[in-house]
């Protein structure tokens, strides 16, 4: 919650020294309050007053980059209350201990662990190097895991020497160090500060994290992210604490556990545990998740659902307005238009492809609205039909003129027949009903 | 140490009784309790938790186009809702059966509410657990579908599925005149599902007969609509809203309307174990967004859903 001018003025000694170099402790305040001076600036300022301030200025929950990657930053513990905003991360765990050959070849399988679904590619989205302990080794296995694939990393290692050998070949890069503990948080703290990157921090306690939490930010590590081993969890102790650092991060500005939560889910269990630990990590608020293996049957699903929880609920959904192709039309297969609402297009498609009846739906550019609010808003009418027709290149791929139109915009019928010259079907007025009406229009 | 912040919900989420045994007037072998929590999913750290039920889907007629991935694991069974109702149970351990008459739809078969009412009576006879009758949707011939499986199951407290905005008075009086439950469906709108839970109160269905179907999609189709629509319909009955608080049932067999879930195609992985994951997936955003029964499709996803609802209840 960012402070207005007034807060700020209201926690100021009120001397108007001008010591700070403006008149006033009022002016001040406004200026602080546009981040147009700091706080240092005014020295009769309290260590408590500082810390209020500084806390009121920053997000509570810190956006942190690993690589070109952002996790954390959320706001909020609802979707529907404003959005997500960056997905959970996916990291797979490749083991140092490995022959050369293999691991190069999981790097570039990892890698190429991506699919494109309705012009949206989502995939695996970090490697994780584990250590077995030779700093030697850890630092020949880095190099050759960025040789073989363009990921962001995290370098799993709990010793201060492995980790800073492996920084020293990709620091640039931004890694993920996995992870601080009791023993070695300072140490990793300071090599994240020496060699700015992020550095994760793990317990079981909760208010042991606290304290780490506060040792590496007083060692100059500013972004960091926490574990508190809740990927070993039962589930159920796994999704009470994912909730309760979300509510702490978000509802109560609690800082030091204002950070992004990953779970590491690598323990031993199969793929498929893995997997469902993942998609409720997903679902509810963890910002990272490590895999020690993930399989295309799980991780295709597992995107899919991802995308699903990160769509921004403010916006509107669209497809891309074209010509898609239903099953394998031919050019006598039927044509059915449609609107580009993301919902009404998938509604529409999965009802075609239940008729096994190949078709092409024409997807009007609706600006996203449904096929009713579509028409009372004017952006479902015979021109932009007309226009969507011409635009792909319809007559082309068909050797017919029929147009299938849903029945709700039955009155467009005459104008659109007029605009085009081809002949107008007024089609159904559910998509449900289109898998028998497609049935009998097939079988004449 | 971290003070643990714990919500405290003034409302309380309605516990619906569904399936009546013998001290009841029923012959079901077990009674389940929908719903009577005081806070959001699995969080017992802070009020009271539900146990999701799990249920299975048997359809009266099984059509070519159910995916064979299901066929296979069900087997010679599924050509017969009553055995197939049966292994559901004894075999698959669902909780309940949700038994969809689609064949009564004047479209397709055209089966006689007579006929439907009569495989109901035999389902329930020889399979005891609590039972959820699903029409096929067509209004006209459900109203008497309804009433003829309303009769033929009188005493059991079925579900009776499913009353909509637009036709709800017919499935309201078939439940109500042989006290059974209602599951009041409405399509992904917060609105809608209140105002239907209103109608039906005052069309007098007693308010802990009613189970809410805000209608669940599946991952990649709009789930991400009918998780926010839940979770939203969830958090008004905590806060107070007495027309939000019904239970709420989700029917997860629309996951396998995606032919991406099992097509076979190399890159995406093994077709089955992608399918059962896919209506896994479809069914744990409904869990965590506050579903308190679930319709499943695939034993496997019936098994692997029932483990993580035993850890997070446990």
């Amino acid at each position: 919650m960012p402070m207005t001018a007034l807060d700020i003025f209201k926690l100021l000694a009120k001397k108007n020294c001008g010591e700070c170099g403006v008149p006033t402790c009022l002016a001040f305040a406004m200026m602080l309050a546009n981040k147009q001076t700091e706080l240092t600036k005014c020295p009769y300022v309290s260590p408590e007053v500082v810390q209020q301030l500084e806390s009121s200025a920053s997000p509570p929950m810190r956006t942190v980059t690993v690589g070109d990657l952002e996790i954390g930053g959320e706001t909020e513990l609802f979707r529907h209350e404003k959005k997500f905003f960056n997905q959970t991360a996916y990291a797979v765990v490749i083991e140092d201990d490995s022959d050369n050959e293999s691991i190069a070849e999981r790097a570039k399988k990892l890698d190429a662990m991506k699919y494109e679904r309705i012009g949206i590619i989502s995939g695996v989205d970090l490697i994780a190097i584990k250590s077995k302990g030779d700093a030697q080794r850890f630092s020949e296995v880095v190099t050759l895991v960025k040789e073989n694939s363009g990921l962001p990393l995290v370098l799993m290692s709990d010793d201060p020497q492995v980790v800073e050998a492996g920084l020293k070949v990709v620091s640039k890069a931004k890694p993920l160090i996995y992870a601080g503990n009791a023993n070695n948080c300072a140490a990793l703290a300071k090599l994240a500060r020496q060699y700015a990157c992020p550095v994760a921090l793990y317990s079981d306690d909760v208010d042991e994290l606290v304290s780490l939490s506060e040792i590496a930010k007083s060692e100059g590590a500013d972004d960091i992210v926490l574990d508190l081993n809740l990927g070993a969890k039962p589930l159920r102790d796994a999704l009470e604490w994912l909730t309760i650092l979300r509510r702490l991060s978000v509802k109560k500005l609690f800082r030091p556990l204002g950070y992004p939560i990953m779970l590491n889910v690598d323990n031993g269990a199969d793929v498929e545990t893995q997997a469902i630990r993942a998609t409720l990590g997903t679902l509810k608020y963890a910002s990272l998740i490590i895999f020690g293996d993930l399989d295309a049957a799980r991780l295709y699903p597992l995107t899919t659902l991802r995308t699903n929880i990160f769509t921004d609920p403010q916006a509107l959904i669209q497809v891309n307005p074209g010509l898609y192709d239903i099953g394998k039309p031919d050019r006598n297969s039927p044509v059915i238009v449609t609107s580009n609402f993301s919902l009404t297009y998938f509604t529409v498609a999965s009802d075609i492809e239940a008729s096994k009846v190949p078709a092409r739906l024409l997807v009007v550019d609706t600006e996203g609205l449904s096929v009713m609010t579509a028409f009372a808003a004017d952006k479902f009418t015979p021109e932009t039909i007309a226009q969507a027709l011409e635009e792909y290149k319809v007559a082309e791929k068909v050797d017919h003129r029929k147009l299938i139109i849903p029945g709700m915009i039955a009155m467009l019928k005459m104008k659109l027949e007029e605009l085009t010259g081809w002949e107008v079907i007024v089609g159904v007025k559910d998509s449900s009903a289109l898998p028998k009406y497609l049935k009998e229009l097939a079988s004449g | 140490m971290v003070a643990i912040p714990k919500e405290s919900w003034s409302g309380k989420i309605k516990e619906i009784a569904f399936g009546a045994t013998d001290d009841e007037g029923g012959t079901r072998d077990k009674k389940l309790l929908l719903g009577g929590e005081t806070t959001l999913p699995f969080l017992a750290f802070e009020g009271k938790v539900s146990r999701p039920a799990i249920g299975m889907e048997v359809i009266d007629h099984v059509g070519d186009d159910y995916p064979h991935i299901i066929i296979d694991e069900i087997g010679d069974v599924i050509k017969d809702p009553v055995a197939w109702a049966r292994a559901c149970v004894d075999v698959h351990g669902a909780d309940f059966i949700c038994l969809k008459l689609l064949s009564t739809n004047p479209e397709e078969a055209n089966v006689s509410a007579e006929d439907a009412a009569s495989l109901v009576s035999t389902v329930l006879a020889q399979v005891k657990a609590p039972l959820i009758i699903q029409g096929s949707g067509d209004y006209e011939k459900d109203a008497r579908v309804m009433e003829l499986c309303g009769d033929a199951a009188k005493g059991e407290r079925c579900l009776l599925s499913r009353a909509e905005q637009d036709g709800y008075k017919s499935i309201a009086v078939a439940a109500t005149a042989n006290g059974h439950d209602v599951v009041a469906f409405s399509n992904i709108d917060v609105n809608i599902a209140k105002q239907l839970n209103i109608m039906l109160t005052e069309f007098g269905v007693p308010v802990d007969h009613i189970v809410s179907d805000p209608l669940m999609a599946g991952i990649g189709f709009g789930m991400e609509y009918a998780y926010s629509a839940m979770e939203r319909i969830k958090l008004a009955g905590l806060v107070g809203d007495k027309m939000l608080q019904s239970p709420m049932i989700a029917d997860i067999s629309v996951a396998w309307s995606a032919k991406e879930a099992y097509r076979v195609d190399a890159k995406l992985g093994d077709e089955r174990e992608r399918a059962i994951f896919w209506e896994v997936a479809s069914a744990l955003a409904a869990l965590m967004a506050g579903a308190n029964a679930l319709i499943l499709r695939h034993p496997k996803s019936v098994a692997i859903t029932r483990k993580v609802v035993d850890e997070l209840t446990g």
